[in-house]
């Protein structure tokens, strides 16, 4: 199963990778949700999959049986989901507005912050012109 | 969707899960649960009622912003890890552990509580906030909201 | 450039509670006059940064009480002065702000005792200098010259930085009294050229030496009364300050000699030649200037030492320049904005005459001017005379004593085309029109051009208290060595007359001079002005040309650059450390496992494909589903729970938002070639991210964390589930942090969605009803 797993890591980081480049915000969104699933998995495989009993201690005892989990990476995950859904209803909320604002959802029509089209021949006009 | 069978299963559903999430709140730190998960088991019950009613009940159900709930989880956390600040004179967050009634209460139990709130609030506030109509009746969503 | 001012507005009170403090620390410095005139010096010593063994120390010797007396002593009568000149001008109390500011971090560099402490003084003055000359900031050439003076001396102290921390380095400490009391130990070390160059770079940049030169006089875009501070007692001798407070150890090279020696010879006649050609009174004094700290420089690099043991006078010679230099030209400053604030004009051709009208600007100027020149009895020719002494005296000398003689006869030409016509010129319509100067701008002139003279007929005792035990801090003294106003026919006086003669001579054919100096000097075809242009533009230029490959506005570029580059880190690293293993063809796993993996592969490949926006809505569902079932199999039941309500309510915000997005039957699909390329790069981040995965794996995991939150968890944490006690106990610090983040975002989505609906309120239905319709419908979306 290891083997499986890190697999399934690269083909989660690809396929959000690939869905990252398109030119379109909702394919963007998506991308972001596959890739916390690959973080998460990478997180989990790091720590070994080392038993199938969750990390608990039973009544009475002072140390886990054997064969308990690893619980360190879970506790990591535990937050890591959380955060990463806040992150996605973040975005998902941000490209609403922008789609909402704009009309459109193709980031290489969202060019407010960027410098405008042919900036650069404009400023090395400016330079020659003050050299 | 908004059929009448829902509508009623879903209000007792409501009950049953919030109080299933508690359950998973409180016994989070020796059994499966905690704050993370009883938090997200409460939130899907409110979602569940957003679905069969609408955003402005739910907001009435909960009687206060979910943005507002959230903020006083945070401070709860925050105001527990004081308490071992100085009732110990150690460091921020250490854990104080009292026993009532042959019950240990700490205060990670508080920091826990207050990590529920937060889930509940701020996942309330993403589905809420998407539940929203764009456009409704009247020309302003938050103020009907409010009522 | 006269001031904008309206003279009918009062002194503001701080202005006269500024000449205050350097009247009190003038005051207190005197008090130490006995002590250090007997050899002794003061220390005082705060911790600031014990670990790195930097103290917040200063200390007082001869040679920082001579120039912390000319910075406190010339700063009274420049704060007096700077509060009538400056009376109705914008901004005065930012003005009074700065130049207090500066005064005492320039008195941090004379009296710091620690070569950090004196860096960051160093530095402090280049700042406070900077506000002060682009004081007047709505004018462009205001602020070139402060940028343009911030740059070159801000470049310099950053290699002074380096050569202290060499310095340091090198001696095993940052104490300056420490490093002057091993002397020649520095000299023999291995690093000595670069300490020395990297000094040297500071104190040439700071004292404006040639080809650094060209910032000083641009920096005359400043208020005179910060000309008059700045170029006459402190920031350009800051330079020369910190040579001859090195010259001890760095100094007595060959290396020192050779490159002091040129460049103050340089310096020293080029500036004079060119104040020659100049007619702007202030651009004169700025040249002036140039050249004096030039002649600084060049008698600090005369060694000091014959091979027969006889010391020279040379540096007793600098320290005494330094001292006349400080006094006439603070006057002359003073006086020739006094003559502006009155006339209007700094322009030399249309002042004639101007001394029948201002009869004590006038004396100051005639006093300064005799200084300048070198005539007796002023202190001016006591130094001119040490000068030529030591000169040649020296071995090698013979260089310093052409440059200092040319110089010397150009200056004193510069003194006679200063003070001839504005006494005896004919009276011009400006100068008829002048005003006497209040007391306040005719007060400082006056003062340190009698100064000079006073010094002068009392050179003994001028030399015992300041120059001597100055020049002690730099060097040793030959024993003989007694200044006075006569000594007698001498090689010295001979030379002086020789000046006075080239001088008178020089005057006299000032115009055909003047005429041919301008021509040749105009042939150079590279100045430091043009070059600093240069290097400014080559530093815009290349910054656009970065900003145009790393900023090209399109996002996929920037997404695609920062995953390529991944892909490439995760390579790399794979390769260097040779820990590439290839799996087995046919993993190890059950029927369960294998479908599991089949399904999220070919949920994440549908995302990628569908047309339809249910099915990749629930595709990203099963995704998530299939991973909590993976993490309940392996023993995670709060992770597989947390995942599982998490998906659900991905599932359901994404089904309420992106509905109301556009179809996908409408996005712009790119051609086939960038799609190709788009997949490279997937594949290349996917396959070295399953590579690092499998090469973490086949290492046992390390678990000695694990093991001590197992260990704990109950006598320490008080709970039976680890992963809640370590999320709410061990770890509850990241816990926080995290919930904060949840807030954080919960905060942003409401402000987002608020915002819409405020933008709704303020515009018309006719808007919001055009909202809901693209938002709805998809063809309108999509015009």
């Amino acid at each position: 199963m290891d083997t499986i797993i890190a697999l399934l890591v690269g083909v989660l980081m690809g396929a959000s990778v690939y869905l990252m480049l398109r030119r379109n915000l909702v394919r963007f969104v998506l991308g972001v949700a596959l890739i916390s699933h690959a973080a998460n998995l990478l997180l989990f495989i790091s720590g070994g999959l080392v038993g199938a009993d969750p990390p608990l201690i039973q009544v009475g005892a002072d140390l886990p049986g054997e064969g308990v989990s690893n619980a360190l990476p879970q506790a990591l995950i535990l937050t890591a989901i959380v955060i990463s859904f806040s992150v996605f209803a973040f975005l998902m909320a941000l490209a609403f507005r922008a789609y909402e604002s704009l009309e459109t959802v193709d980031p290489d029509a969202m060019r407010a912050a960027e410098p405008p089209r042919g900036w650069k021949s404009q400023a090395a006009e400016r330079t020659a012109g003050t050299a | 969707m908004n059929t009448l069978i829902l509508k009623e299963t879903a209000r007792l559903l409501f009950v049953l899960i919030l109080l299933f999430s508690l359950s998973a709140l409180l016994r989070g730190h020796n059994q499966v649960g905690g704050g993370f998960v009883g938090g997200l088991i409460a939130s899907i019950a409110c979602s569940l009622y957003v679905f069969v009613a609408d955003a402005a009940d739910v907001r009435r159900l909960l009687r206060a912003d979910p943005l507002r709930i959230a903020a006083a989880g945070l401070s709860l956390a925050i105001l527990s890890g004081v308490v071992g600040m100085y009732s110990q004179g150690s460091s921020f967050l250490t854990g104080v552990w009292v026993e009532v009634l042959g019950i240990k209460v700490g205060t990670p139990l508080l920091f826990d509580c207050g990590v529920y709130l937060v889930v509940v609030g701020a996942v309330l506030t993403f589905v809420l906030e998407a539940k929203e109509p764009v456009v409704p009746a009247s020309g302003d969503s938050r103020s009907a909201g409010r009522e | 450039m006269a001031e904008p001012a309206t003279r009918s507005a009062p002194v503001p009170l701080y202005s006269w509670a500024a000449v205050g403090l350097p009247l009190g620390l003038f005051a207190w410095l005197c008090s130490f006059v006995p002590e250090v005139s007997a050899g002794e010096s003061r220390h005082w010593e705060v911790q600031w940064l014990p670990q790195h063994d930097i103290a917040l120390s200063f200390f007082v010797d001869g040679l920082s009480l001579l120039f912390a007396l000319l910075i406190t002593g010339i700063g009274t009568l420049i704060f007096l002065y700077a509060a009538e000149y400056m009376r109705g001008a914008p901004h005065i109390g930012r003005f009074t702000v700065f130049l207090t500011a500066f005064m005492l971090s320039m008195l941090g560099i004379v009296l710091s005792e620690d070569l950090i402490t004196l860096f960051i003084a160093w530095e402090l003055t280049g700042v406070t200098s900077f506000l002060l000359i682009g004081y007047r900031h709505e004018d462009a050439t205001s602020r070139r010259s402060a940028w343009q003076a911030l740059m070159v001396t801000g470049a310099g102290g950053l290699a002074m930085l380096a050569g202290f921390v060499l310095l340091g380095e090198a001696a095993g400490t940052y104490s300056l009294r420490e490093i002057l009391a091993d002397r020649g130990a520095l000299a023999a070390d291995h690093r000595y050229h670069w300490i020395l160059a990297l000094v040297l770079a500071g104190a040439f940049t700071k004292s404006a030496q040639f080809p650094f030169h060209f910032w000083l006089p641009n920096a005359m875009a400043a208020p005179t009364p910060v000309s008059a501070y700045l170029h006459s007692a402190t920031m350009v001798k800051a330079g020369v300050f910190l040579l001859a407070r090195m010259a001890p150890v760095l100094g007595g090279t060959e290396a020192w000699t050779a490159t002091l020696v040129t460049v103050g010879a340089i310096t020293t006649v080029h500036s004079a030649v060119v104040a020659l050609t100049r007619r702007d009174l202030k651009q004169v004094l700025a040249y002036t200037t140039v050249m004096a700290l030039g002649a600084c420089v060049l008698f600090l690099g005369v060694p000091t030492q014959t091979i027969e043991g006889d010391v020279s006078a040379a540096a007793a010679a600098a320290m005494c320049l330094v001292l006349v230099h400080a006094l006439y030209k603070a006057a002359l400053f003073m006086a020739a904005g006094a003559i502006e604030h009155s006339t209007g004009t700094r322009d030399l051709r249309l002042l004639g005459g101007i001394g029948k009208r201002m009869r004590w600007i006038s004396a100051g100027i005639v006093l300064a001017c005799l200084s300048m020149a070198g005539l007796p009895p002023t202190i001016g020719f006591v130094g001119k005379e040490a000068l030529y002494s030591s000169a040649s005296a020296a071995p090698s000398g013979t260089v310093a004593l052409v440059a200092i003689f040319l110089a010397s006869a150009l200056i004193g030409t510069v003194a006679l085309v200063l003070a001839g016509p504005l006494l005896w010129g004919r009276l011009t319509e400006a100068a008829a029109r002048a005003k006497p100067a209040p007391w306040q701008l005719w007060c400082g002139p006056a003062i340190l051009g009698a100064a000079g003279i006073v010094a002068g007929l009392a050179a003994g005792p001028t030399f015992g208290a300041l120059v001597l035990p100055a020049a002690a801090s730099v060097g040793e003294l030959p024993e003989h060595f007694v200044p006075s106003l006569w000594h007698g026919l001498g090689p010295a006086l001979l030379l002086s007359m020789a000046t006075w003669g080239l001088a008178a001579l020089v005057f006299w054919k000032r115009r055909a001079v003047a005429r041919v100096v301008s021509s040749s000097l105009s042939i150079i075809p590279l100045t430091g002005d043009s070059a600093y242009d240069k290097v400014m533009h080559g530093i815009a230029a290349s910054a656009l040309g970065l900003t145009a490959v790393l900023q090209s506005g399109v996002h996929r570029r920037y997404v695609a650059t920062v995953f390529a580059s991944l892909a490439l880190v995760l390579a790399t690293t794979l390769v260097v450390r040779d820990a590439i293993h290839v799996p087995e063809l046919v993993p190890e796993a059950s029927f369960f496992e294998w479908m599991l993996g089949g399904l999220i592969a070919a949920s994440a490949l549908t995302v990628i494909f569908t047309r339809s926006r249910l099915l990749a809505i629930g595709s990203i569902g099963v995704v998530g589903t299939a991973a909590s079932l993976i993490f309940l199999l392996f023993g995670a039941p709060d992770v597989a729970m947390a995942q599982l309500m998490v998906e659900t309510l991905v599932v359901v915000i994404v089904a309420i938002v992106l509905l109301r997005l556009p179809s996908f039957h409408y996005e712009i699909r790119q051609n086939r070639f960038r799609r190709f390329r788009d997949a490279v790069v997937a594949t290349a981040v996917g396959a070295a991210t399953s590579l690092v995965v499998l090469a973490v794996i086949t290492d046992p995991p390390q678990r000695s964390l694990t093991e001590y939150f197992e260990r704990t968890a109950v006598p320490g944490g008080h709970g039976r589930n680890i992963v809640n006690v370590i999320l709410v106990e061990f770890r509850a610090l990241d816990t926080l942090g995290e919930i904060t983040v949840l807030f954080l975002a919960g905060s942003a989505v409401c402000a987002l969605i608020q915002r819409r609906s405020r933008y709704r309120r303020l515009g018309s239905l006719v808007a919001a009803g055009k909202a809901s319709a693209t938002a709805t419908d998809p063809e309108l979306s999509q015009r």
